[in-house]
C-alpha cells in the first residue's frame, strides 16, 4: 500500500500550500519595503506603517469597520444563535420552510444582489445612510452564518441533558443558559468570530448601503488599489491580515484547550 | 407557569429572527422584484416607491412593465455578461478542482498528528479578507511585477507576459479566492473514508490507480459535487476578482450589475440584471441543497 508521504502528496501539499501562502507573503514582506516600488526590494523600513498613523482618513474608516464589526457581530451572534435554535429545536412551526430558506439563502446570494436590496429598502423607507445602515446589512447575513456553524454544534449535541434538565422543571429558557449554552459555547465563539470577520472583509455590501459619512476601511483600500498597488496598502493589508491570523489562532487554540479539559473531566469521571 | 415561559422561549427563539430576515431579507427582495418590473421614470432615483395608499395600487399595477427584461434580452452586453460569467466560473471550479483534488487527497493521507495543522493550514486563508487576497495577486501578475520579473530571471520569456486584465488573472484570483471552499468538502469525505477498502482491493490485485479510480474517487464524489457547486455559484455573481484581476475588457454580471447601478444609476434595469442572474442561480443552489440535506441525514 502507498500511503502518507509519497512523492505525490507531497507535491501536492507543497503545491497546494505555497499557491495559498506565497502572495500573502509577497504582500507582507513588500509592507517592509523603503523604496515606493512594491516590485523591487530596496532595503528593509517600516516606515509606510509610520506614514499610516497620519493617514486620518483611514484612521476613521479602520475606527468605523472596527466599530460595525463589533456591534454587527455581537448582534448577529445572538439572532444567529436563536434561528439555530429554532431550526434544531422546534421542528414544527408556522412557515418553518420560509423560515429556512430565509436563513439558508442569504449564505449563497451574490453579494451584490444583498446589497442592491437592502439599499432598495433603506431608500424605500428613507432611512438616513451610514453607519447604521452598514451594521443592519452586516448583521442581516452574517446571522445566517453564525446560525449554520451554532445549528452544527446542537445537531451533534447530545440532548439527554437537555432533557434531564426539563424533567427536573428547568424552564427551556433555564435550560438553554445553564446547560446547552456552556457546552455549546465554542461554536457560539466561532459564529462571533466568523461574523466579525465577514464584517471587516465586507467591501461589496457596504458599498451599496453606507452614505457620505461612513467609509469602511474596505472602501478606503478598494478605492485605493484601484489607482495602482502602493506599500501603504501593503502596510494596511498587512496589519488586517496579522490581527485576523492572532484572533483565529488564538480560538482556535482556546477551543482546543476547552476540549482537552472536556476528555480529561471525562476520563476523571471514569476513573 | 413553566408553560408560559416555555412559549415565551420558544416564540422569541423563533420571532426575532424570523421578523429580522422577513424585514431586511425577504422585504428588499421583493422590492428588487417590483422594481424590476417599474417604469424607468417613476423609479429615477431619487424614488418613491408607491405602498403608502391603497388607492394607487391598481393603478400602480397598471403601470408595471417587462420592458426591462425585454430590454436586458436586446442588448447583447447584458447576455454577453451573463455567459461570460458562467463560463468563467465554469472553467475556473475545473481549475480549482484540479488544484484542490490532490491537496485534500494529500491531507487526507497525512499521518493524525499532522491533520489538523494541515486543516488549519487550509482554513486560515478563507478568515483572510477576500479583497487583500485579490489584491496581492496584483503585484504579483502585473506586466513588471514578480512573475514577470521572475522569469524573466529564468530566460523562459524575453518580454513580459500581460497577465492582469485579461481572463487568465480571473481564472488565477478565483482559483485562489475559492480553493478552500474545494478543499474541505472533498477532504471531509476522503478522511471518514474507510481505508480497509483499499487494502481489500490491493489483496485482490488491483493496483493503486485502478482503486483510486474505482474505489477512492466515487467515495469522495459528494465531496466534489459540494465543492465544485461552493465554487461556481459565487464565482457567477463575483465583482471583486473581474473589477481588479479582469480590466474593461472582460465583463462579468456582477461588474456589470455594479456599474449599471453606480455609473448609470438605473435602478428598474440593476433590479431586473439581479432577478435574472437569481433565476440563472436557482438550479445549481437547488441542488447544492439537496446534496446538503443528504449529507446532513448521513
Amino acid at each position: 500500500m502507498r500511503q502518507g508521504w509519497t512523492a505525490f502528496n507531497i507535491v501536492s501539499l507543497v503545491v497546494g500550500f505555497s499557491f495559498l501562502y506565497l502572495p500573502i507573503l509577497i504582500l507582507v514582506i513588500f509592507s517592509f519595503n523603503e523604496s515606493r516600488l512594491v516590485t523591487v526590494w530596496a532595503g528593509f523600513s517600516t516606515k509606510w506603517y509610520g506614514q499610516l498613523s497620519s493617514n486620518e482618513g483611514l484612521i476613521d474608516a479602520a475606527w468605523v469597520t472596527l466599530r460595525v464589526g463589533v456591534l454587527s457581530a455581537s448582534v448577529a451572534t445572538l439572532l444567529g444563535t436563536f434561528a439555530a435554535i429554532a431550526l434544531t429545536r422546534y421542528t414544527r412551526f408556522r412557515g418553518r420552510v420560509l423560515f429556512t430558506g430565509m436563513v439558508y439563502a442569504p449564505l449563497v446570494m451574490p453579494e451584490v444582489i444583498t446589497g442592491l436590496s437592502l439599499l432598495l429598502l433603506f431608500v424605500a423607507i428613507d432611512f438616513d445612510r451610514g453607519f447604521w445602515t452598514v451594521t443592519l446589512a452586516h448583521i442581516t447575513f452574517s446571522m445566517c452564518f453564525v446560525a449554520i456553524v451554532v445549528q452544527t454544534k446542537l445537531l451533534s449535541l447530545d440532548r439527554s441533558l437537555e432533557e434531564a434538565a426539563m424533567d427536573l422543571g428547568a424552564t427551556p429558557a433555564r435550560t438553554f443558559v445553564s446547560i446547552t449554552l456552556p457546552i455549546i459555547w465554542p461554536a457560539v465563539a466561532a459564529g462571533w468570530l466568523l461574523a466579525f470577520t465577514l464584517s471587516l472583509d465586507d467591501l461589496v455590501v457596504a458599498s451599496f448601503t453606507t452614505g457620505p459619512a461612513a467609509t469602511t476601511l474596505p472602501m478606503k483600500i478598494y478605492s485605493a488599489v484601484r489607482l495602482g498597488v502602493t506599500p501603504e496598502i501593503n502596510a494596511v493589508c498587512t496589519i488586517l491580515i496579522g490581527v485576523v491570523t492572532v484572533a483565529v489562532l488564538v480560538a482556535t487554540l482556546l477551543n482546543k484547550r476547552h476540549e482537552v479539559r472536556k476528555a480529561r473531566e471525562r476520563q476523571d469521571a471514569f476513573a | 407557569m413553566a408553560i408560559q415561559k416555555s412559549g415565551m422561549f420558544r416564540r422569541i427563539t423563533i420571532g426575532v429572527p424570523y421578523l429580522w430576515l422577513g424585514a431586511l431579507f425577504l422585504i428588499p427582495f421583493l422590492i428588487v422584484l417590483k422594481l424590476s418590473v417599474s417604469q424607468i421614470a417613476t423609479a429615477i432615483p431619487p424614488y418613491t416607491p408607491t405602498f403608502g395608499d391603497p388607492s394607487t395600487w391598481w393603478s400602480g399595477l397598471q403601470q408595471l412593465t417587462i420592458d426591462n427584461y425585454t430590454w436586458i434580452a436586446s442588448d447583447s452586453l447584458y447576455i454577453n455578461s451573463y455567459v461570460t460569467s458562467l463560463r468563467i466560473a465554469l472553467i475556473s471550479t475545473v481549475l480549482t478542482l484540479m488544484i484542490g483534488y490532490p491537496l485534500a487527497y494529500a491531507m487526507s493521507q497525512a499521518s493524525a498528528r499532522w491533520k489538523p495543522f494541515l486543516l488549519m493550514l487550509v482554513i486560515l486563508p478563507f478568515w483572510t479578507s477576500f479583497l487583500i487576497r485579490v489584491y496581492a495577486w496584483i503585484g504579483i501578475l502585473k506586466p513588471e511585477g514578480l512573475l514577470n520579473q521572475f522569469l524573466m530571471y529564468l530566460g523562459l520569456i524575453d518580454a513580459p507576459l500581460i497577465i492582469t486584465n485579461t481572463e487568465t488573472a480571473i481564472f488565477i484570483g478565483i482559483v485562489y479566492s475559492y480553493l478552500p471552499f474545494m478543499v474541505l468538502p472533498i477532504f471531509a469525505n476522503l478522511d471518514r473514508m474507510d481505508r480497509q477498502l483499499l487494502e481489500a482491493a490491493a489483496d485482490l490485485g488491483s493496483t493503486p490507480l485502478k482503486s483510486f479510480w474505482t474505489i477512492t474517487f466515487p467515495l469522495s464524489f459528494r465531496g466534489v459535487l459540494a465543492g465544485c457547486f461552493l465554487v461556481f455559484i459565487p464565482a457567477v455573481g463575483e465583482f471583486v476578482i473581474p473589477d481588479l484581476l479582469g480590466g474593461s475588457s472582460t465583463l462579468m454580471i456582477g461588474k456589470t450589475l455594479w456599474m449599471e447601478f453606480f455609473n448609470n444609476r438605473d435602478w428598474p434595469v440593476s433590479s431586473a440584471v439581479a432577478i435574472i442572474l437569481l433565476l440563472i442561480l436557482v438550479v445549481p443552489i437547488v441542488i447544492f441543497q439537496r446534496i446538503q440535506d443528504r449529507e446532513a441525514t448521513t
